[in-house]
């Protein structure tokens, strides 16, 4: 993007920036010695300046060096905004800029943690999750990047699955989970309310569903829902158990996204869902995301992990 | 009309060849020049704990003082001693003048060991001038050459000195041996190492006439009752060869001035009184079998109302002084109560946005938190974490936390209380870190639990 609206701006900083340097030196120049009158009044050693009728100045030369470190000033400055940008938009012939610096900064962070990565992601999921210092990493990683949807503790929230709990909504094994979170996932949930029906049908299908995991149903409702439960099966199986490939939720277990009441249950038939989880290998790189992968496939098997 | 006369603005500087002086304040200079040199080239080899006993570790953010570990959150403590540090010189200011100027100030110091080298290898003050005035020749050459070589060596030394308080000395040992510094520690110990050498071999009563903010704001600190070095003039003039107990005009005073200002025409804002001076004139007091303090330290007041020394003493506790000490000392009382008091444990508690608060098995409602650990001392330790502040509160996750030694940690924390134990919305709550071993390292944190609606 460009800094100013137009190149008038741009020369007019450079041309007042210049002005101001050289105006500097002159200023200097001009004023580092001082004529005075042979018959001035005074006292000698005075600068011949008097105010007030009797205020005088008196002349305590400053060290000549003094002034010499104003020129080096001067010429530094020049050649500062020769090299480095200073000057409007110029971007100064050395080409430095402070996204130049972080990109280097990455660069050096890559080259020094890169082989630790390259080691763990040589070796398979389970055994880095058993590693001390891979899971170290991979807590620290948690809390910066996934922390903020699953929560500090992995336990989640309402949309966001719970990761610790052995229930997966496209598996659990090491390698999909990396999957997941190298590529991201679009679960979507589409609306049925005009598929199902009425309200009424709509509520006897969710009674349906909830009775499917032993939650507290109407039994009228769900002998109504049954029936109209089949415009689920293609996702969720006829018996309801869901669908890993599809990212389709087992319905009878008390694990619920969205939250298990007869409401949220209608809601969610009515209106659909739609859930992202990013992909997150472009942003990490594969290295990390192994680390993070068998870190949060060591949540829920703990008893496999090595305690430090 | 007159023809117009120039006057310049800047002049070039006159070299000043002070002259070597012995007495009691030269000898309580190379004193303080000992102790400070001691101090700062001595310091950085101690060990304490397997570890340098002094370190300014910039790179990890710590600082290790002996046994006390600093961390960025203990800023606090620099500012205060700082603030102490300047009180201090008020109050030193205010009693007794430029006595840090003269006496320790590292400007001084400095000079001082130059200077001694600079006799030792090119003479005496008479020497030293006559040498200046030579044609170049090879004695000169390399009778200068030997002074710059031996400044730089002194200065080399001070620079890397300087740099051991930041990077470990001994290793930076080996590195300089093998020639295998960085960037950064070729760039710090020679640029510490050229302001050595710049500062005390040509810069010298410059840094203290033109550069030294100290030296531009202490006239605030000054007044009437405060020592200053001074030239008894009712008792010095007029100046004759044979005066008897007065000035004889022997013009040993300003020789050995390291200003290389007249101490006889009175109080000057370039005198750093180092008391060269007094020792001068006494020393020629003593040849002339007269008293000595002909150039004393004295006070304003004293001179013009010529007060003796008891009324010095008594004028010197009015109420700016009295006001500094106690100010000083209260604030080094409280800073070092607080270092005393210092819980070696830090913990930050973070509430998890993500979530309210969310309802768990049996109704009970969970909170999540994230807890910023920091252990700060220099052994493991393991902290057990509590809540308090809604009945049946209680830790979910794991309770307890082990950290290895000056490390720091993001703990996760679940929280739980049972339904209908707390009111809806916010409820205040007390988050408790206690180490195992030892209670007196505990920190306690407000927090807030979330009851959802
Ligand atoms: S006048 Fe005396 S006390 Fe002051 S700087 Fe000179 S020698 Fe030192
Ligand atoms: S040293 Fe003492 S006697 Fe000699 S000129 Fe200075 S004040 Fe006078």
């Amino acid at each position: 993007m460009s800094d100013f609206t137009n190149g008038f701006w741009n020369g007019f900083i450079i041309v007042l920036t210049l002005l101001g340097v050289i105006g500097c030196g002159v200023l200097l120049y001009t004023q580092s010695v001082h004529k005075v009158l042979k018959d001035h009044k005074g006292p000698v050693g005075t600068t011949g300046h008097i105010w007030d009728e009797d205020l005088t100045e008196l002349n305590t030369p400053m060290p000549r060096w003094w002034m010499w470190l104003f020129y080096i000033t001067i010429v530094f400055s020049l050649g500062y905004l020769f090299l480095y940008p200073g000057l409007g938009s110029y971007a100064g012939t050395l080409g430095w800029a402070s996204s130049g610096q972080y990109k280097q900064e990455l660069a050096k962070a890559d080259a020094d943690y890169g082989p630790l990565f390259a080691k763990y992601q040589s070796q398979d999921l389970k055994a880095v999750a058993a590693d001390p210092q891979a899971h170290a990493i991979g807590e620290r990683l948690f809390l910066t990047y996934c922390a903020q949807c699953h929560g500090s503790d992995a336990r989640g929230n309402k949309g966001f699955p719970n990761l610790t709990d052995k229930d997966w909504l496209y598996g659990g094994s090491p390698d999909v989970i990396k999957t997941t979170i190298m590529h991201g996932r679009n679960g979507v949930m589409p609306p049925m309310g005009a598929a199902l029906g009425s309200d009424k049908d709509i509520e006897n299908v969710a009674h349906y569903v909830l009775s499917l995991s032993g939650g507290t149903a109407d039994p009228i409702k769900t002998v109504f829902g049954k029936a109209k439960f089949s415009a689920c099966m293609a996702c969720h199986t006829a018996a309801g158990t869901g669908n890993q490939a599809l990212g389709a939720p087992n319905l009878t277990d008390k694990v619920w996204l969205y939250g298990g009441s007869a409401e949220t249950v209608m809601e969610t038939i009515r209106k659909g869902r739609n859930n992202t989880m990013p992909a997150f290998a472009d942003f990490l790189g594969e290295g990390k995301v192994h680390v993070l992968a068998a870190y949060v496939w060591g949540l829920s098997n703990p008893v496999e992990v090595a305690k430090k | 009309m007159n023809a117009p006369q120039v006057i310049k603005m800047y002049a070039a500087r006159e070299e000043i060849y002070p002259r070597e002086i012995k007495g009691r304040y030269a000898s309580l200079r190379w004193v303080c020049v000992w102790l400070t040199q001691l101090a700062f080239y001595g310091l950085p080899w101690l060990s304490w704990n397997g570890r340098q006993a002094v370190l300014f570790d910039l790179a990890s953010r710590k600082f290790y003082l002996f046994g006390l570990v600093l961390w960025p959150q203990d800023f606090i403590y620099l500012a205060v001693l700082l603030v102490m540090c300047a009180w201090l010189l008020f109050l030193v200011t205010a009693v007794a003048g430029r006595v840090w100027c003269g006496f320790a100030c590292p400007q001084t110091v400095y000079t001082e060991i130059f200077l001694w080298i600079e006799r030792k290898i090119e003479g005496r003050r008479s020497a030293r001038i006559a040498l200046d005035r030579q044609p170049p020749s090879l004695k000169k050459f390399s009778r200068k050459s030997a002074k710059h070589l031996a400044w730089g060596a002194v200065a080399l030394w001070t620079g890397f000195s300087f740099v051991g308080y930041f990077t470990p000395i001994r290793m930076l040992g080996t590195e300089a041996l093998t020639f295998s510094f960085g960037p950064w520690e070729w760039f710090w110990v020679l640029f510490y190492s050229f302001a050595t050498y710049g500062n005390a071999g040509w810069m010298r009563e410059q840094v203290c006439k033109y550069m030294c903010p100290y030296a531009r704001f202490q006239s605030a600190m000054f007044d009437r009752d405060s020592l200053i070095v001074t030239y008894d003039a009712k008792r010095g003039e007029p100046r004759n060869p044979r005066s008897e107990g007065g000035c004889i005009d022997c013009s040993m005073c300003v020789q050995v001035c390291p200003t290389g200002i007249d101490i006889r025409k009175g109080l000057q804002y370039e005198c750093i009184g180092c008391a060269a001076c007094i020792d001068a004139c006494n020393s020629v007091m003593d040849k002339v079998a007269q008293p000595r303090g002909l150039i004393r330290y004295s006070t304003d007041r004293a001179m013009a109302e010529g007060l003796g020394a008891r009324d010095i003493q008594r004028r010197a506790l009015r109420p700016r002084v009295l006001i500094y000490t106690g100010l000083l000392g209260a604030v080094a009382l409280a800073f070092i109560a607080a270092l005393w008091l210092r819980t070696p444990l830090k913990m930050d508690v973070i509430r998890d946005r993500g979530s309210m608060g969310r309802e768990v098995e049996d109704g009970k409602i969970e909170n999540v938190y994230r807890l910023q650990i920091m252990n700060t001392t220099e052994a493991p330790h393991t902290y057990r974490i509590r809540a308090s502040g809604i009945p049946s509160l209680n830790v979910a996750s794991d309770a307890e936390v082990t950290l290895a030694p000056t490390e720091t940690r993001a703990v996760p924390l679940r929280l739980r209380t049972e339904h209908g134990k707390a009111q809806k919305g916010s409820n205040t709550i007390e988050i408790t870190l206690e180490a195992l071993d030892d209670s007196a390292i505990a920190v306690h944190e407000k927090a807030v639990f979330i009851v959802p609606r």
